[in-house]
């Protein structure tokens, strides 16, 4: 079996790409770790790898709005090339800024028939992090492959998922690009702080675009590979390995097929 | 031509900034009501029509989803004002040459998609509604910080932007020959140099030998090299204490004792920007932490964001580069609810101060993508006008680079952010006492920090490093060019051209250039062979990287500008030949005053109140702010237990990836009982600090310390005395516990005058702790775990309440002071880490703030479990103590833990085998649903019995509580 080639695309300011690289390359991925400019020199780089990631952080200082420096350098120069490594069976991961990214980039939602979506500031007025329990969609994105819960740590200031109209949103459902929840106790999306930390509409903490190859997500998977990553392994039975891995692994099993 | 982008908060979507604004009017008591409308936006200045302009607007700055905008172009005013009065659109912009990061983001983007455009400001823009006659109180207060920014009232009036004037080179020299005693002190002041007159006579003298007058760049040179910030001279002078002479109190106690245990895991101590250990084979570790106090009482968030700004860049200018991998933050404020009316003149209110502060760390360590993992918040009425503000910065290192030497040819080389107006004068400004004028004389020393500029340059340096490019680095602090250059070169020489610099604005004298403490500056030795791959480098990464100049080995420091010396220093007489300071110390204990305690049938009311005192409370409202977890290593949380909201004694991370051994960080200070007795309390932070390492599952064997003392005017003997005490604690317990410091920093001077009114803070110590833990899977936290499992008390409890959280509510002075016993103390410490490494210990909590009741309320509380504790089972109960002082006394070397009770036989042994005399099993975990926290007194009352929820409602107290 083939290893996946994955490019993790940083740029001033990313600052999760080392623990990013870490968890592809647990789950079986080589990684390759490039400055934006250094792909912007010559896009058709791109051609080389399998998978696309943009890290977490807060790149060009999120300065203009979070993501939106990065996108414009990778929606006018990249996004022909994104594009393509998608049509190729390629795979593309936003986590966090990398999330924001994608949006501004015009890359997720991708569906024509929707408008534009934001991850704006949270409710609260602030960055926070803590932990979350999502609810993923098994199905569509190759990165999901089962309905289990997943339980990742959300850390950002600006992550609250809206649409331009609550049409918009339920057009998302229903086209089955929101594969990410916020969820409760009780399993169920939720509405209510902390368990949806930002406010999200629809509990949305992350989608994908019609295919499912191109994934954004606010919560870190990278931060749970470990066991010893989850805030309360000193008090309940350790996992085999984080939650995180499961959508590292299964990204792996799907190129690999 | 000049357009206003102007963004705002779309129909129905939040106004975060405009409830802000109001929110700090009110609380500054400003006459109300407000009703604020904020917008930001840019000033962009280039070739674009009305169209082109909108489009961009909308492509590039608006978030269609939940903003909308408005783009106008600016037109000059006719009558050239400024302001105006009478409207109420109030826009707020930096003063040219300070930093505005969104600006030059925006013009970087705009200019890499090929527009023509000549500038690029970010911009801040209110619609006010309220009184008119406070507006002038709200814009200088709230909206805008007159130290680094200029708020401009109605329509904006001008249309283009003004960068400030050309500078015009001219060389001074100041005529410091003919200045007598008087001339020479005034001439200090009001040059804000904080020099003494036997500084400025031995500086006159030096100059008369030479036979000629100073310039004032060399002057300004000679005052940030001797100031107390950067040469450390009351510690480092001779101290007369007690009819004895201390030659250099520094090196005689916390040095000396580093020196005497001569460990072999110390790797380089007190001689770089951090304290370097060892860790693994491949790895060293290095610790610093430092304070920001006078910048951050004058502008909270600057000087916070800053503070952890520049000692981020410590261990990155450590040896050959470390890479951050922690940070830390403290914070001493006077208490939140103070009344606005006790606030005095130029001073912020604290609530206002520890919102910014959060703040300031917030933005900036997570920017840089460190975790903050460890803090405190000490709360006392003294720190009303000097609030105190520590961060803290861990690094890792690559065996085998800890230590650097400058070589004669090696090129000065300046890297990262470029210089400007902002924070002239700091290393000065904080050897001096805050006046009620300080916030109008001392803008300029307030820093604006750009944390992605950092990020930049900390990728640029650990690649550089790994290649070998540099031969030395030190981080551009207070002093800026100024000392770094100074201090590489100090064996050596200099040979600087200061128009050489890269500007932010063109109007800085070569005087500023050289002494400006911008932000974000490495210097390195780059040997000239490898200049071309370090710029290489460097350009990659799009950071600015400039030649200066070059260490040559003259022994002399020669600053050029235009080919013109401006001056040509001697590097002895800069570092040798400062006069040295001669204090005289001495200190009078306070006498032991027996204190008068209510004994009480039930105490639920007091442990109530110890839970909500501002130093124990619940501080999940700042740590939640910080990215804790960012480098995915944080194995134990700040906030840990079942609800993740319980107060862990240490954090640990996982420095190096894929390897088990961790490092565990805490901290300690305790001003209250630093104003009674400074050598205990010296000792008990020490224990304290080592205590919360040890808890989570540190060897105590491998703890480094760091001290940070803050104290107050030492030219009071008695104020100096104090902190000759606690330096001798430092000493004393640093040998005792084989716990060496590596690493320190003091800011005196933290007092305020007003008029009569003097007001100085009370002796603060912050030691902080960094331990080695040999595998971080055998961490416990301090939930409590399991019904059924036993509850034991290690050390022991004596009627030592002075300085209490317990005795401070209670208003009370006077007791016992609680003394360290390290004989004891090592045992224990011992024994704990033993049966943690064993896996016998289910949850560990250290007994500090509150005492006992306070320490199993919280195990209770995090792992939302009961307990039932009989006080007759504490060790030391039957020694007469009362039942209050057993509940609520703060001795040190104290540990609650919780046993199952299968492993109960091998816990007991290892108490016995390491030699520990007190300890006792003092209770159980409860499986009572909702759990009560219960214990029962001497006469099988119960003196506390409180359910979780309540206990939790008064122990999450916020700032709005």
């Amino acid at each position: 079996m083939a290893t996946p080639r994955v490019l993790i695309l940083r740029a001033p300011g990313t600052n999760c790409n080392e623990e990013t690289a870490y968890a592809w390359e647990q789950a079986g991925a080589s990684c390759e770790t490039w400055h934006l400019s250094r792909l912007l020199a010559d896009a058709s780089q791109i051609s080389k790898f399998q998978v696309l990631t943009i890290p977490g952080g807060f790149s060009y200082g999120d300065d203009l709005g979070a993501g939106r420096i990065f996108a414009t350098r990778l929606g006018t120069v990249l996004g022909e090339e994104v594009r393509k490594l998608r049509d190729r069976g390629g795979l593309i991961l936003g986590i966090c800024n990398g999330f924001q990214v994608l949006v501004r980039a015009g890359l997720l939602p991708e569906n024509s028939e929707i408008g534009p979506v934001t991850l704006t500031r949270n409710d609260s007025g602030h960055f926070e992090d803590r932990w979350t329990r999502l609810a993923p969609v098994p199905g569509r994105s190759p990165f999901l492959t089962s309905a289990e819960p997943l339980e990742f740590p959300s850390a950002h200031g600006e992550g609250k998922f809206l649409t331009k109209s609550a049409e918009d949103l339920e057009r998302l459902q229903q086209a089955g690009q929101i594969v990410l929840r916020y969820i409760d106790a009780e399993g169920n999306p939720t509405q209510s702080f902390p368990q949806n930390p930002n406010g999200s509409a629809g509990a949305v903490a992350g989608m994908c675009d019609p295919t499912g190859q191109i994934l954004g997500l606010m919560p870190h998977p990278e931060r749970h590979v470990l066991p010893y990553h989850h805030p309360r392994w000193t008090r309940s039975e350790l996992r085999a390995e984080g939650d995180g891995m499961r959508l590292f692994r299964s990204a792996v099993a799907s190129l690999s097929e | 031509m000049l357009w206003h982008i102007q963004i705002s908060p779309g129909p129905g979507q939040p106004d975060h900034e405009g409830r802000r604004i109001e929110r700090e009017a009110a609380e500054l008591h400003l006459p109300g009501p407000w009703l604020v409308s904020a917008a930001r936006g840019f000033l962009i200045q280039g070739d674009f029509t009305q169209a082109q302009i909108e489009r961009l607007a909308s492509d590039l700055f608006v978030d269609s989803v939940v903003e909308s905008v408005r783009v106008t172009p600016c037109v000059r005013a006719q009558d050239g004002s400024l302001t105006h009065s009478g409207t109420n659109q109030i826009h707020v912009l930096r003063q040219p040459g300070v930093t505005d990061p969104e600006g030059e983001s925006g013009l970087n983007l705009l200019r890499d998609l090929g527009y023509a455009v000549d500038h690029c400001r970010a911009i801040r823009t209110y619609q006010v509604d309220g009184p008119s006659n406070a507006m002038d109180a709200l814009v200088s207060r709230v909206l805008c910080n007159d130290a680094v920014e200029v708020a401009v009232r109605g329509p904006i009036p001008f249309d283009r932007i003004g960068l400030g004037a050309n500078y015009l080179f001219q060389r001074i020299s100041v005529p410091l020959s003919t200045m007598n005693d008087v001339e020479l002190v005034k001439f200090s002041r009001d040059g804000q140099l904080s020099l003494s007159l036997s500084e400025m006579k031995a500086i006159q003298a030096h100059f008369a030998e030479m036979g000629r007058e100073p310039t004032d760049c060399e002057l300004e040179t000679i005052a940030q090299t001797w100031s107390e910030h950067c040469s450390h001279k009351t510690l480092r002078g001779v101290v007369e204490f007690e009819g004895k002479v201390i030659d250099n109190l520094l090196k005689s106690t916390i040095f000396q004792a580093t020196k005497t245990l001569n460990l072999d895991w110390l790797v380089s101590v007190f001689e770089d920007n951090a304290g370097v250990v060892s860790f693994d084979h491949d790895y060293d570790v290095c610790f610093k932490v430092e304070t920001h106090n006078h910048p951050s009482a004058i502008d909270p968030y600057g000087g916070a964001n800053t503070g952890i700004g520049g000692v981020i860049r410590d261990p990155m200018g450590t040896g050959l580069g470390a890479k951050p991998i922690a940070n830390t933050d403290v914070f001493c404020v006077a208490p939140p609810d103070t009344p606005p009316e006790l606030v005095p003149p130029g001073v912020l209110h604290p609530k206002r101060v520890l919102r910014g502060v959060v703040a300031g760390v917030r933005d900036y360590g997570n920017r840089m993508g460190i975790p903050t993992v460890n803090g405190a918040l000490a709360v006392d009425p003294a720190y009303l006008a000097n609030p105190l503000v520590f961060c803290g910065t861990i690094g890792l290192l690559p065996r085998g680079k800890a230590h650097k030497e400058v070589a004669h040819g090696d090129l000065i080389v300046a890297l990262g952010g470029r210089t400007g107006r902002d924070g002239i004068h700091g290393a000065t400004f904080s050897s001096v006492d805050l006046t009620s004028e300080s916030q109008g004389i001392s803008g300029g020393s307030v820093q604006i920090g750009n944390a992605i500029t950092e990020k930049m340059v900390l990728d640029v340096v650990l690649q550089a490093r790994d290649r070998e490019l540099f031969r030395s680095i030190t981080d551009c602090g207070a002093g800026g060019f100024s000392s770094a250059v100074g201090e590489m070169g100090a064996n050596l020489g200099a040979e600087v051209d200061l128009e050489k610099a890269p500007l932010k604005y063109q109007g800085l004298n070569y005087t500023e250039i050289w002494i400006s403490e911008a932000q974000e500056r490495m210097v390195l030795a780059v040997p000239p062979e490898h200049l071309e791959a370090f710029q290489a480098l460097a350009d990659a990464e799009h950071v600015e990287s400039t030649v200066l100049g070059r260490f040559v080995d003259t022994g002399r420091l020669q600053l050029r500008y235009e080919g013109e010396v401006v001056g040509d220093l001697s590097m002895h007489f800069l570092h040798e030949e400062r006069p040295r300071v001669v204090r005289q110390a001495r200190f009078t204990p306070a006498p032991e005053t027996a204190l008068d305690l209510p004994e009480r049938l039930n105490y639920n009311d007091d442990l109530l109140a110890v839970l909500a005192n501002w130093d124990v409370a619940s501080k999940e409202w700042i740590v939640r702010q910080y990215d804790h977890e960012v480098q995915g290593g944080t194995i134990i949380k700040p906030m840990v237990g079942s609800h993740e909201d319980g107060p862990g004694d240490a954090s640990v991370i996982l420095p190096v990836r894929g390897r088990w051994r961790g490092l565990a960080i805490s901290c300690a200070l305790n001003p209250r009982l630093g104003s009674i007795d400074p050598y205990a309390m010296a000792a008990g932070c020490i224990d304290e600090a080592i205590r919360n390492c040890v808890a989570v599952g540190a060897d105590p064997s491998r703890i480094a310390l760091l001290d940070n003392f803050c104290w107050g005017n030492p030219e009071r003997p008695e104020t100096l005395g104090s902190l000759v005490l606690a330096a001798k604690a430092c000493h004393d317990l640093a040998l005792a516990y084989q716990t060496p410091f590596i690493s320190g920093k003091d800011s005196l001077y933290n007092e305020y005058s007003h008029g009569d009114v003097s007001l100085a803070i009370p002796p603060t110590l912050l030691i902080s702790a960094m331990g080695q833990v040999p595998d971080v899977r055998r961490c416990v936290t301090m939930d409590l775990k399991e019904s059924g499992n036993s509850l034991y008390l290690i050390g022991e409890t004596t009627d030592c309440l002075a300085g209490s959280i317990w005795v401070q509510h209670l208003g009370l002075k006077g007791g016992r002071v609680p003394q360290v016993v390290p004989e004891a103390g090592r045992k224990i410490f011992a024994a704990v880490h033993e049966a943690i490494s064993n896996g016998v210990i289910r949850a560990c909590h250290d007994v500090s703030d509150g005492g006992l009741a306070a320490a199993i309320a919280e195990m209770c509380m995090a792992g939302r479990l009961g307990a039932s504790v009989l006080l007759a089972s504490v060790p030391g109960a039957d020694r007469g103590i009362s039942e209050s002082a057993i509940l609520f006394s703060e001795n040190p070397t104290r540990f609650v833990v919780e046993i199952r009770p299968a492993d109960e036989p091998r816990f007991r042994e290892i108490l016995n085998s390491q030699g520990v005399h007190h300890w006792g099993r003092v209770g159980t975990v409860d499986a009572t649903p909702n759990g009560h926290f219960i214990v029962q007194g001497h006469s099988g009352q119960n003196l506390i019995d409180i359910g979780i929820p309540q206990m939790l409602s008064a122990w999450r107290r916020t700032l709005d509580a």
